[in-house]
């Protein structure tokens, strides 16, 4: 039955979640958007919290521990997206600074064997996938792993690898076999230390400053055989890549919540401020009995619940075991653009107040843009829905 | 207390979506366009869709209903399925509910028991609801029909438009200023303060009668104010998000006739929708449908939570309003030239689909 009515649990999250990110993240949100690249050693209290977990692997046939009335479900996913928009309406690049809790993390708990989640778990991972070349046609990565008895070596440039400086180990994606195409490419874990892994430079961006963006180059790179994440055997189909794509089913909600976060940020202390010279908003009168200032903000918080349905959709699909690539795709292309046009909107009514870094605003308005870029671009994610919705394949829509 | 959040249909629900989106098809899918042109619906669709009982089974049993709880998520559903064949045909085949529902819900037992067991009928009793007036950026909360008290009475005047079947409806509740506060009021057909002018001509709404009705020194008992004055706001929540599910009726059906011609429309030798100007313009109508079906969801399930749903039903009208517009914007845009022949839908669609922002209480959930 339809129900969309926020539940008591959620509730609950969101208040707690939100108390974090007011107490802790906003007080040091200007801080390291200024010491660019510094790690913000305040998120230390957060290494122990387990932010990504493994789930336990159940045998077959194996029963739950009583005979108890199974509960509710309560989704993984529903908790991780409105976790992460509370934390990101607090400061979306102090999120991304997390430890523990980066992109290669995500890998390493859906891929890894037992003896790697042993040497790897515990470990701050960065995923390393985009190219100087290769962007989002991540199928024409260049960077190579050749075998060479009981190592790989690596050889390529890595760019935009998140958390680059902070991470301990970086799972890169390179191709073992350049002439299989897409089915060629593994990826492995890369510990630093390692000779010929270089960090060569952090990037300085337009937003989410205080997330450490940063240039690998693998120069005749060797690693132990055994740090290959996933099957090493190169099947003529594009199966294993799908399935590697396929994980961004699951992030891109993520991205998704945290486009939202920074939405509802700026149109809340938008309504605050403006609350604050008298303006009241009482969601009674007809839109063309309002000023173009009240018209705005309701259409910007009604485009803030687009944003979070959208996702909570996804979200909900993927923790009732539903395939949701279409709803992802949606959710993204929805609360990536509209999170910059919302931000940028802000501002505007802001005037000096959205521009002047005393505020927040105007940082927010930069952190937002990267939510159209990473994880896909808005015109990747609209290439996929439209691919989904018209039944068309890529050779047939291009 | 809610347990858990839910995005699927209920074995109800889906039931009920399965059988008004089939009742579309089976009456009027193939000859709207006729009456769109004719400016008249089948009245037969409207009785085939009155025979579902939907509307009878909001009347508690002792006024002769079948006394189930009425559901604003089902009648979501059931507008978007309805306005999917066309607006109008979710406004017409809905419309008793306009009047019966604020009896249920808002009724006097001595209103309930007057009006109610009239509705418990096998052939289809139209009522309706006057609230909006020809006026520039009319809004409700200012309108200005007035409803004066004297003695145990109260006199309404004022002119009120876009007022469906007027003409054949025994019963209306006409929205009135009472005391610095819109009020509802129950007024009668034989009512001789009541004058119904000519039909009007609208951009849309071509197969649905609509009328001017006039209130002169219309003289009502007291007994017939309906609700206190909180009941503009119960009322307002409902008609806002029944609008929003309607521009996701009319919205979801432009984007399918849109993407179904981009596919098969060729030009420079392949079908238009390979090339991303169009592809991208149908994704976004795709995302977007959902987005607004799941802020009216999101509405309406606020309302079946007897939670205040006056933000939530606002904004769930504003989005609907802006995204229906752009939705069957595009719908024409897609098609070209040909879109803006009436030989397609899309221009239908449109014309309709601009009425979303415009409007109040065209229909309730």
């Amino acid at each position: 039955m339809i129900q969309l009515v926020t539940p008591e649990y959620l509730v609950t999250l969101q208040n707690n979640m939100r108390k974090l990110a007011e107490g802790v993240l906003r007080p040091i949100s200007r801080k390291y958007d200024e010491a660019e690249h510094e790690y913000p050693k305040e998120l230390d209290m957060f290494r122990n919290i387990k932010v990504m977990a493994r789930p336990k692997k159940k045998k077959d046939g194996e029963k739950s521990s009583s005979g108890e009335e199974k509960k509710p479900k309560r989704g993984a996913n529903l908790g991780m997206v409105a976790t992460i928009e509370e934390m990101c309406w607090g400061d979306a690049a102090l999120l991304l600074s997390f430890p523990n809790a980066g992109l290669g993390n995500a890998a390493i708990i859906a891929v890894a064997n037992d003896e790697q989640f042993e040497r790897f778990g515990n470990k701050w991972a960065a995923m390393a996938i985009t190219e100087p070349g290769a962007g989002s046609d991540s199928g024409a990565i260049t960077t190579t792993a050749t075998r060479d008895g009981d190592f790989w070596v690596l050889n390529g440039e890595k760019i935009f690898v998140t958390c680059a400086d902070r991470s301990e180990v970086v799972v890169v994606w390179a191709t073992v076999d350049k002439k299989a195409g897409k089915s060629g490419i593994k990826s492995f874990v890369v510990e630093k230390g390692t000779p010929g892994f270089t960090l060569e430079h952090l990037e300085h961006k337009l937003g989410i400053r205080a997330s450490d963006t940063g240039t690998f180059v693998l120069s005749d790179c060797r690693i132990p055989y055994n740090n290959i994440l996933g099957d090493p055997e190169v099947k003529m189909s594009t199966e294993g890549f799908k399935g590697v794509m396929k994980t961004f089913d699951n992030t891109r909600p993520m991205v998704a919540a945290m486009a939202t976060g920074i939405a509802r940020a700026a149109v809340e202390f938008t309504k605050e401020q403006f609350e604050q010279k008298g303006y009241t908003f009482d969601y009674k009168k007809n839109t063309a009995n309002i000023s173009a200032v009240e018209r705005e903000l309701y259409m910007m918080e009604a485009n803030v619940e687009a944003m979070r349905l959208l996702t909570w959709r996804a979200a909900w699909m993927a923790d009732n075991g539903q395939f949701n690539n279409l709803e992802a795709s949606m959710a993204k292309a929805k609360a990536g653009r509209y999170a910059t046009l919302v931000t940028q909107r802000c501002c505007e009514l802001l005037g000096p107040v959205g521009y002047s870094t005393h505020y927040l605003a105007e940082k927010w308005m930069r952190d937002s843009k990267i939510m159209d870029i990473f994880e896909g671009t808005g015109q990747i994610q609209h290439l996929i829905v439209a691919r989904n919705v018209l039944e068309m394949s890529s050779k047939e829509l291009k | 207390m809610v347990e858990e959040i839910s995005f699927a249909l209920s074995e109800e629900q889906q039931m009920m979506q399965d059988t008004v989106r089939q009742l579309v098809q089976a009456t009027i899918a193939d000859g709207i366009h006729q009456m769109d042109e004719n400016r008249q619906l089948d009245k037969q669709a409207v009785q085939k869709f009155w025979e579902l009982g939907i509307i009878q089974s909001m009347i508690p049993e002792e006024f002769g209903g079948y006394g189930m709880d009425s559901s604003p998520v089902l009648h979501t559903l059931v507008l978007e399925e309805l306005a999917y064949g066309d607006m109008t045909f979710a406004i017409y085949a809905m419309l008793p509910a306009v009047f019966v529902l604020p009896i249920v819900h808002l009724g006097a037992k001595e209103q309930k028991e007057l009006y109610l067991p009239e509705f418990c009928n096998a052939t289809f009793v139209p009522a309706t609801l006057a609230i909006n007036e020809l006026s520039v950026a009319f809004d409700v909360w200012n309108c200005a029909t007035t409803a004066e008290t004297k003695g145990d009475k109260y006199i309404i005047n004022g002119s009120k438009c876009f007022v469906p079947l007027a003409d054949e409806s025994n019963f209306m509740i006409v929205v009135a200023q009472c005391e610095g506060n819109p009020e509802l009021f129950i007024v009668t057909r034989d009512n001789s303060g009541i004058k119904v002018g000519e039909r009007e001509k609208n951009c849309g709404w071509w197969a649905l009668p609509t009328f001017e009705v006039t209130f002169e020194n219309c003289i009502i008992p007291a007994s017939h104010r309906l609700g206190d004055s909180t009941a503009i706001t119960w009322l307002l929540q409902r008609t806002r998000t029944a609008l929003s599910a309607i521009g996701t009726g009319i919205s979801r059906a432009s984007y399918e006739y849109a993407k179904k011609y981009a596919k098969e429309r060729q030009q420079f030798g392949e079908p238009i929708a390979s090339r991303q100007a169009i592809a991208f313009m149908i994704a976004e109508m795709a995302y977007e449908v959902d987005a607004m079906r799941l802020l009216s969801w999101k509405a309406a399930s606020t309302i079946e939570n007897n939670l205040d749903a006056t933000r939530l039903s606002y904004l769930a009208k504003m989005y609907a309003g802006e995204m229906t517009m752009k939705i069957t914007d595009y719908g024409v845009q897609i098609l070209g030239g040909h879109g803006y022949i009436r030989d397609h839908p899309v221009e239908r669609y449109y014309r309709n689909g601009r009425s979303i922002a415009l409007c109040e209480g065209m229909a309730i959930i």
